[in-house]
């Protein structure tokens, strides 16, 4: 009586497929192509995440300043009291989004295929 | 006033149960105590019991066992009737079921591994479908879904290792008749 049988084995490395595909799907999401900035709700601009550039808005506490890199964005800079907007990095995939909200500024990458249809904050 | 004896007739199954039961509860207990970076994430050492006594004594006295298990555990740890009980009898009822199938595998080409591999997807899938509907109905479920699958494929695999293992010792002819639980 062997410990491990043939059967066995077939049967982990479908669970180790099983794994990978479910990590693809859950972590392999789209790559975004372009960004949506808004203040106070309203849309801005909609740079593409093409060439480094850096755009900069006004909110109601002062300049948000808004960092572009090929395939990323971020907000570099921005006068909110606990900086969690620009705690959270760079954005790539579509779907993400960085919320200034004192300064009423939002940083939303978008993809070809948007992940989900509307966000309310 | 006249004193009556209620006398509940126990067989020797149910005594089996009770003991088994007993036996997994206290891995459960003992499993609580371990910090787990991920909530939920739990290596089921519960599991290998509710194995072996799928194995050794069928299906039936398994789903008790498993029932038991949670009931008592629930109770012993103060999460009766929680969320972390449904979640733990969801995933308990699902992965008996899987194991249901599961037990009418050939036996000489899939071992105890394949069952507990099987079992564990069936439990955390049964978690995980009872979170989603119940609990998080939001992406941030799915995001973990991988870990978690992961976790089942990685303490599915142990587990059944350990019960390949302790069936080979009691199935050993030199060994004692039942090495692996003390009943």
């Amino acid at each position: 009586m062997t410990l491990l049988r043939p059967g066995d084995l077939v049967v982990l490395a479908a669970g180790l497929l099983l794994v990978s595909g479910l990590a693809v799907f859950s972590w392999g999401g789209s790559h975004g192509d372009s960004a949506v900035i808004r203040v106070a709700g309203q849309v801005v601009d909609t740079p593409t995440l093409a060439r480094t550039r850096m755009i900069s808005v006004e909110g109601p506490l002062g300049m948000t300043q808004i960092e572009i890199q090929p395939g990323r964005a971020r907000i570099a800079r921005d006068p909110s009291p606990r900086q969690l907007c620009v705690k959270r990095g760079w954005l790539s995939q579509a779907g993400d989004a960085a919320l200034c909200l004192p300064n009423q500024v939002s940083l939303e990458i978008r993809g070809r295929s948007a992940a989900y249809d509307t966000l309310g904050y | 006033m006249t004193r009556s004896v209620i006398e509940l007739p126990v067989s020797a199954a149910d005594r089996r149960i009770a003991g088994l039961a007993a036996v997994a509860v206290g891995l459960t207990l003992a499993e609580a105590a371990i910090p787990s970076p991920v909530p939920g994430v739990k290596p089921g050492l519960a599991n290998i019991v509710i194995l072996l006594v799928m194995l050794q004594y069928g299906w039936k006295t398994a789903a008790w066992v498993a029932a038991l298990r949670v009931l008592a555990g629930s109770l012993l740890l103060g999460s009766f009737l929680s969320p972390g009980f449904w979640l733990s009898t969801a995933g308990a009822v699902s992965s008996l079921i899987v194991l249901a199938t599961a037990q009418h595998l050939p036996r000489q080409w899939f071992g105890a591994v394949s069952l507990s591999v099987l079992a564990a997807f069936g439990h955390i899938a049964g978690q995980l479908a009872l979170a989603w509907l119940w609990l998080l109905p939001t992406a941030a479920l799915l995001n973990l879904l991988p870990v978690f699958a992961a976790a089942a494929l990685l303490f599915g695999a142990v587990n059944g290792f350990i019960v390949a293992r302790l069936l080979a010792a009691d199935a050993s002819p030199k060994g004692q008749s039942a090495p692996c639980i003390p009943l």
